[in-house]
């Protein structure tokens, strides 16, 4: 009998102790990996700076995040949710009917993508998107004709790019990354190379040759990685002919493994991506929750010292990581100061 | 009949001692055999060594940091504009005030260890320290608003790059492209470390300190994940050995065998095969999106931990129940005790050493367990928070070791990579003294029959 006694008495006090935790006083953070150093350095530094907790940060994705944040309003609910990539109108609407229906839109900078090979491997220094759409992409133009990808060196298609075979390591389709590479280097190497003219010659409408140009070949040469940067630069390791796909804040913190090539001819750097000279980059954003304004202690503080200039302005600690701070800042924080969400018309 | 059987036809002088083509064939196979597991267990040994040697070798230096003694005059005129000391105006002086007056300390003592070098602006000096010195000095000024105004000499981190150049991660050759440290920088810490402004010393922040954001590897640390770590085994022991040790004492002695108590054996036999993983889904529908209880907490992450070891516990304490030998509850009934008695007084007592083994055990594996954590919360940057008292441990939101272990594999600066192996060796150090523990306790205490 004593066992069960204890037994019972045990969960009893985890019960217990469970529901004195609903007076949350600490800002729970959730969402995009690649904005998590960012929020997780101001989340640190808001800390050691104000008489509130560390708030929580925490990974899994943009969508994962914009999900948990739509579960509704409460306590038990995420506070922020940072993003790589805007809202979706149906995570508004899934919002919406969840009672989440004021959000704040806040745009923290820019991040550059960039493509980077092994440190002692062959010269990979200049790429054009259209050497990238030859490598890489299911269908290409040769001859005036579209067909299947076949090219197995680089200089077969670039007599300026070495001879090596083309192995590409692109981040896989879960990622937010993915889409941008899609968009700004797929996209615009199918329309460079005129392959987007001839799926639209074949009968296609817009819509429906842009998504046959963000088509990679699935014979092996392009791999999907759906881990971290950090699986992508061990994969390059080990393969001197590998080209992947980086944050430009990840490669700046290992430029002793890896090498960068230019895009366009411009070396990616947080100058070239500010002045929108190098081309593949996209905006960062968190979500704040509006109703929670207030009830968890901090939450404001927290979103406009992100915005702040001694945080995210261009010699603040973001910037020195890697983030590309938005020229449009000040806008930002006044619009983080007057609580301005997005249906107020942002 | 007889003499047309083979076996009389054998010479009868053939002893024992000689060795026909048959018995060398026996013997050769078991010579084969020995040699084979001899051969499996060098194998195992020699990935053992290599291991174990990889993580030593890349995770040690995680145990020793650079550190910067550096002379701070705290301006008084930059601190505190008001000229009251009042630690409420102090607050106001953020880390981004105190950041410059610590580069301008370290170039004076630069400048006055008559260290010859490019660098000649305090701006410059902003690589070789840590971003948490800031707030390092900015505690030490709240706590004592005196020391405005005065020179302090801070014990400062020195920044990842420079820890990492003395440590022989950074090397001069490749800082060409990287703009966290400059060729010029790397010579001065030279110059400092001969001058012993910069000296390396045992980390035990890195034990007992809190995780650390992206841009300041050099001051993260597993104590806060260790604490999270150990009250999730708290939560596991504290619910599992009653609820496991009752389930097995039912089953295997008051139970009728019939099909109903099959059934729930072959379950627990399952749930013991479950992937973890299985059970942080559940975790997270249960506990946290039907319960409510908050988001990662080590009171959640325990409360997975105790259905994953469940099984485990369950399994071993019913082994050692069945060890048992029945003559004792036959002496024990036949003098009279009730069947309850017999159980709690004769075979329970001799059954603890095998239950305490196999609960330690399953508490080891509780501990480096991962995978459930991932879905309830508890990997990210987390462990920063030391928990307000006892029980706000077991809900303010925590990480545990392998998490954060796991956190740090992913991040960007290679110095998080040195402290994953690091807390490797912490994790390791702590499965060893678990299994230590269930070796003594069973070697003690075991009876034999």
């Amino acid at each position: 009998m004593k066992f069960v006694t204890i037994a019972a008495s045990a969960i009893a006090l985890a019960a217990a102790s469970g529901t004195a935790a609903f007076a949350r006083d600490n800002l729970q953070v959730a969402g995009s990996s690649t904005v998590l150093p960012y929020a997780s350095i101001v989340a640190e530094a808001f800390g050691e700076n104000f008489d509130f907790p560390t708030p929580v940060v925490e990974s899994g994705g943009s969508s994962a995040g914009l999900k948990r944040f739509c579960e509704g309003v409460g306590e038990n609910t995420i506070d922020v949710a940072n993003a790589s990539r805007k809202i979706k109108d149906s995570e508004i609407a899934t919002c919406a009917e969840n009672g989440v229906k004021d959000i704040m839109e806040v745009r923290i900078g820019y991040d550059g993508i960039v493509f980077a090979s092994q440190k002692d491997g062959p010269a990979f220094t200049a790429f054009e998107p259209a050497d990238i759409y030859n490598a890489l992409g299911a269908k290409v133009l040769k001859d005036g004709k579209l067909v299947d990808n076949t090219y197995a060196k680089w200089n077969e298609f670039n007599a300026d790019l070495p001879e090596a075979d083309i192995v590409a390591f692109i981040p896989g389709t879960k990622h937010g990354t993915r889409e941008v590479f899609e968009e700004k280097v797929l996209e615009a190497g199918c329309e460079a190379t005129g392959a987007k003219e001839a799926y639209v010659a074949s009968g296609m409408d817009e819509k429906a040759a842009s998504k046959e140009c963000m088509k990679v070949r699935t014979d092996g040469k392009a791999v999907d990685i759906d881990g971290d940067y950090t699986e992508t630069l061990a994969r390059i390791g080990s393969n001197p002919n590998g080209i992947g796909v980086f944050g430009l804040a990840f490669y700046e913190n290992n430029t002793d493994k890896l090498k960068v090539a230019t895009m366009s001819g411009v070396t990616p750097s947080t100058d070239t991506i500010a002045s929108g000279d190098y081309p593949v980059s996209r905006p960062l954003f968190f979500y704040v929750k509006k109703a929670h304004i207030g009830q968890v202690p901090g939450l404001k503080e927290y979103a406009e010292f992100f915005v702040s200039d001694d945080m995210a302005g261009a010699e603040g600690p973001l910037a020195a990581y890697g983030l590309v701070s938005d020229p449009e800042l000040a806008k930002t924080q006044e619009a983080v100061a007057n609580e301005v969400t997005m249906n107020s018309g942002m | 009949m007889s003499d047309a059987s083979p076996n009389t036809a054998r010479p009868v002088s053939r002893s024992l001692h000689h060795v026909d083509a048959r018995t060398k064939r026996r013997n050769a196979a078991e010579t084969r055999f020995k040699a084979l597991g001899i051969g499996a267990i060098a194998v195992g040994i020699t990935f053992l060594v290599i291991l174990l040697s990889t993580i030593f070798m890349n995770g040690a230096s995680a145990f020793e940091q650079s550190f910067l003694r550096v002379p701070v005059h705290l301006d008084a005129a930059k601190l505190d504009k008001k000229g009251n000391r009042d630690p409420a105006d102090l607050k106001k002086a953020t880390t981004f005030t105190y950041a410059p007056l610590i580069q301008q300390g370290l170039l004076d003592a630069v400048q006055k260890a008559g260290i010859e070098t490019p660098l000649t602006k305090s701006g410059d000096m902003k690589n070789l320290i840590s971003s948490s010195a800031a707030a390092q000095l900015r505690d030490r000024v709240l706590a004592n608003p005196d020391l405005v105004g005065q020179t302090v000499t801070a014990e400062i981190l020195a920044s990842s790059r420079v820890d990492g150049y003395l440590k022989g991660r950074v090397k001069r050759d490749q800082v060409a492209q990287d703009k966290n440290i400059s060729v010029e920088q790397l010579d001065l810490a030279d110059a400092l470390l001969k001058a012993g402004i910069l000296h390396k010393s045992f980390n035990w922040d890195f034990i007992f300190g809190a995780d650390a954001s992206d841009s300041r590897a050099e001051q993260a640390g597993i104590g806060i994940a260790m604490l999270g770590s150990f009250y999730m085994m708290l939560v596991v022991l504290v619910l599992s050995l009653p609820i496991g040790v009752a389930a097995s004492i039912y089953l295997e002695e008051f139970a009728p065998k019939n099909r109903f108590t099959d059934l729930i054996e072959v379950n627990i036999s399952n749930l013991a095969a479950v992937p973890s993983i299985v059970f942080g889904i559940l975790g997270l529908a249960i506990f946290i999106q039907f319960a409510h209880l908050p988001q990662s907490a080590p009171l959640v992450g325990g409360l997975v931990l105790t259905l994953m070891t469940l099984p485990t516990i369950i399994i071993s304490t019913r082994a050692a129940l069945k060890a048992v030998p029945p003559s004792i509850r036959d002496a024990a009934l036949g003098v009279g005790a009730s069947k309850m008695q017999a159980v709690f007084h004769h075979v329970l007592p001799l059954a603890m050493p095998g239950i305490l083994t196999g609960t330690i055990i399953g508490l080891a594996q509780a501990l480096g367990e991962t995978a459930p954590l991932l879905l309830i919360g508890m990997v990210g940057f987390i462990a920063t928070n030391t928990p307000d008292g006892f029980w706000d441990g077991f809900v303010s939101p925590n990480s545990a070791m392998p998490a954060q272990i796991y956190e740090w594999a992913k991040r960007a600066d290679p110095a998080f990579y040195e402290r994953a192996w690091g807390g490797i060796i912490i994790l390791l150090v702590f499965l060893l003294g678990m299994n230590i523990i269930a070796v003594v306790l069973r070697r003690k205490f075991e009876r034999r029959w």
